[in-house]
């Protein structure tokens, strides 16, 4: 059929019309194909790894030398914790020491006991009266621990590495892939036998996921302890890997040792006393529920508990706490080393790194910061002679008393007064920061020390 | 006109009205200044000053404006999180309907966080997008790794005074 002219000028019309329109449909597609493309490129990018695979970790490398041949920036910083610097209550200085066959270290930190004298009688009948040093570095927890007098004067057992050493790769192979059980086998061995069993101070791989290098907790203390401390707030079985958050574990990997704890029952279980809560008063209500106590004051008769550096707890009722602020946020603040941001793993205290620990977020000089801390530590440690002086007090009145007739009524109540006024001041006493992680709840359990003890005082005087 | 039908007429002056009064409100609004990406533009509202001042004493004002910040550095993006913004703003302001001080909104705060990335990508590396999230590669050792180091880092938790510090 032959097309008038105009109806062939309307098909190519038409015709013209469609070529546009594939046109630009066909380009529009194109344009959404492209960035899918260019996004999924992206996306690989970002998933390749900014560190050269030397080795191939795995859960069984607790050398760190090993680890830090993938992560050399990093292993670089964890070596520094050998430097000795001593900051205003912190720290310590090198003392030279004479190796022998019983303890090889030439060099030790000063002792406190020496510092303070008042701690002697403070821990009388305990073994920290024979031996207590200034904390040093993370390099020295597993030697320190091997040599300190305290060895000589006491019976310890396995359980002590627990925080003390890599312990995660002994206790899979003491419990044959059950790091529980492997615990739980520790535990009760004799100190030295379980020595043996492990080969360095704490590791990579007792924070790190070996093969994504996420933060995970490999303490079963720290485990039971949080599942418990949940518990406790309402939230059953709490699986601290699978549920905490980034930023918690930031803290929680630190927690795994920086707490408050007690050897349970003749097994020796290590425990986190946290089933009523994590301050100082709950977990002395926790102790006393249990009736544990660690030693009978040599001076007084009184069955008094031992503190130990409860970091992670104290620091858990202060303002950095509540704000978000992690133990690696001031502790291991990130670095920048090259073209990378990385966390500095040279673990020591901020007042020595005020520029990356604190200016971050507190943008005023470093004299101003360190002025702060220096009046809130200087508060702290006031408050803490004085608590030490009412303790001592009460101790030597009660042991005065005893002489004279042990019978009496007050006597048993103001040992009960020591019990709780010993724990609480040396809560502080042991916690390693002098009240800067609570400056107020450190002010708090010194007071309540201080008045526990005239109370014990006040028991021995009106029956 | 005169073959009109009434409806049709009333229906054409009703549509020329809207239009003449929505060209001079988009004109007196300064509409056309939200296409651009000059800080000024952000600051035609008061409530927006102390942060225009802020950022102009602040340390990423040589290098970064409103945009670059808080709009995606895509095409479709940007201009997705400008209309979006722009039909909020306008009627949380209309209402009055919004929280004193202003806060910024959850999904906004992702798109500054990302902004921080898109220029510090090398540096953050480690830190954010490191052996720590996608794959795992090789040892898939511990059973016991939870999804938790895949939550991205925040950067302005602690980098707050970077972009405006209102003091």
């Amino acid at each position: 059929m032959v097309l008038r002219d105009r109806e062939r000028r309307t098909r190519r019309g038409v015709a013209a019309r469609w070529l546009v329109f594939v046109a630009a449909a066909s380009a529009l597609v194109v344009a959404g194909v492209a960035a899918l493309l260019t996004s999924i490129f992206q996306r690989q990018q970002e998933a390749r790894n900014p560190f050269y695979r030397v080795v191939a970790l795995n859960d069984t490398i607790d050398d760190p030398a090993v680890w830090g041949q993938n992560f050399p920036l990093q292993y670089d910083d964890y070596r520094r914790t050998v430097d000795q610097v001593r900051t205003r209550y912190g720290g310590s200085e090198g003392e030279p020491h004479s190796p022998g066959a019983a303890d090889p270290r030439s060099v030790v930190a000063q002792s406190r006991l020496q510092e303070d004298p008042r701690l002697r009688e403070f821990w009388a009948g305990y073994a920290f009266a024979t031996d207590f040093r200034e904390e040093r570095g993370h390099a020295y927890m597993l030697e320190d621990q091997e040599f300190t007098e305290r060895q000589k004067v006491t019976k310890q057992p396995g359980t002590c590495l627990h925080c003390h050493a890599s312990v995660y790769v002994p206790y899979q192979r003491l419990g044959n892939g059950d790091p529980i059980k492997g615990f739980e086998a520790m535990n009760p061995l004799p100190y030295f036998e379980a020595r043996k069993l492990v080969r360095h101070p704490v590791s990579c791989i007792d924070c790190h996921n070996p093969g994504n290098m996420q933060l995970r907790v490999t303490r079963p203390g720290f485990i039971e302890g949080i599942r418990l401390l949940k518990a406790s707030q309402g939230v059953a079985n709490y699986d601290v890997n699978a549920q905490a958050t980034r930023q918690e574990m930031r803290t929680f990997v630190c927690g795994q040792c920086h707490v408050e704890y007690y050897f349970k029952g003749p097994e020796k279980r290590l425990t986190y006393p946290w089933g009523k809560g994590l301050t100082a008063d709950s977990i002395l209500a926790f102790h006393d529920s249990t009736g544990h106590s660690d030693w009978t004051h040599a001076i007084s008769g009184a069955k008094v508990l031992k503190a130990q550096h409860p970091e992670f707890e104290l620091y858990n009722q202060g303002i950095h706490a509540r704000s978000g602020v992690a133990c690696a946020d001031c502790h291991m603040p990130y670095k920048r080393t090259g073209a990378m941001k990385i966390s500095d793993h040279h673990v020591r205290s901020p007042v020595l790194n005020v520029n990356r620990a604190c200016q971050t977020c507190h943008k005023w000089s470093e004299e101003e910061l360190v002025a702060r801390v220096t009046i809130i530590q200087d508060r702290t440690f006031e408050m803490r002679n004085m608590a030490l002086d009412a303790v001592l007090q009460l101790t030597h009145e009660i042991a005065e008393q005893v002489r004279r007739d042990s019978t009496v009524a007050g006597v048993r109540q103001a040992r009960d007064y020591q019990r709780k006024a010993q724990f609480l001041a040396d809560f502080i006493e042991a916690e390693n920061s002098m009240g800067f992680h609570a400056d107020q709840e450190a002010a708090r359990i010194l007071a309540k020390s201080i008045d526990y003890a005239r109370r014990g005082q006040m028991a021995l005087r009106i029956p | 006109m005169a073959r009109m039908r009434p409806w049709a007429l009333a229906a054409a002056i009703l549509i020329g009205t809207a239009a003449g009064l929505g060209a001079f409100t988009f004109g007196y609004a300064r509409g056309y200044s939200y296409l651009t990406n000059d800080p000024a533009a952000c600051a035609n509202c008061h409530i927006m000053w102390e942060h225009h001042d802020a950022w102009a004493k602040g340390s990423h004002h040589a290098v970064a404006t409103c945009n670059d910040c808080h709009t995606p550095h895509n095409l479709v993006g940007k201009y997705m999180v400008k209309a979006r913004n722009g039909f909020w703003h306008s009627f949380y302001f209309t209402t009055g309907t919004y929280p004193d001080p202003i806060r910024i909104t959850s999904r906004n705060h992702e798109v500054t966080e990302h902004a921080c990335r898109y220029c510090h990508a090398e540096i953050t590396e480690a830190i954010d997008h490191g052996p720590g999230t996608v794959s795992s590669g090789d040892g898939q050792a511990a059973a016991d790794g939870g999804g938790h180091s895949s939550e991205p880092i925040s950067c302005v938790r602690c980098h707050r005074y970077v972009g405006h510090w209102v003091r």
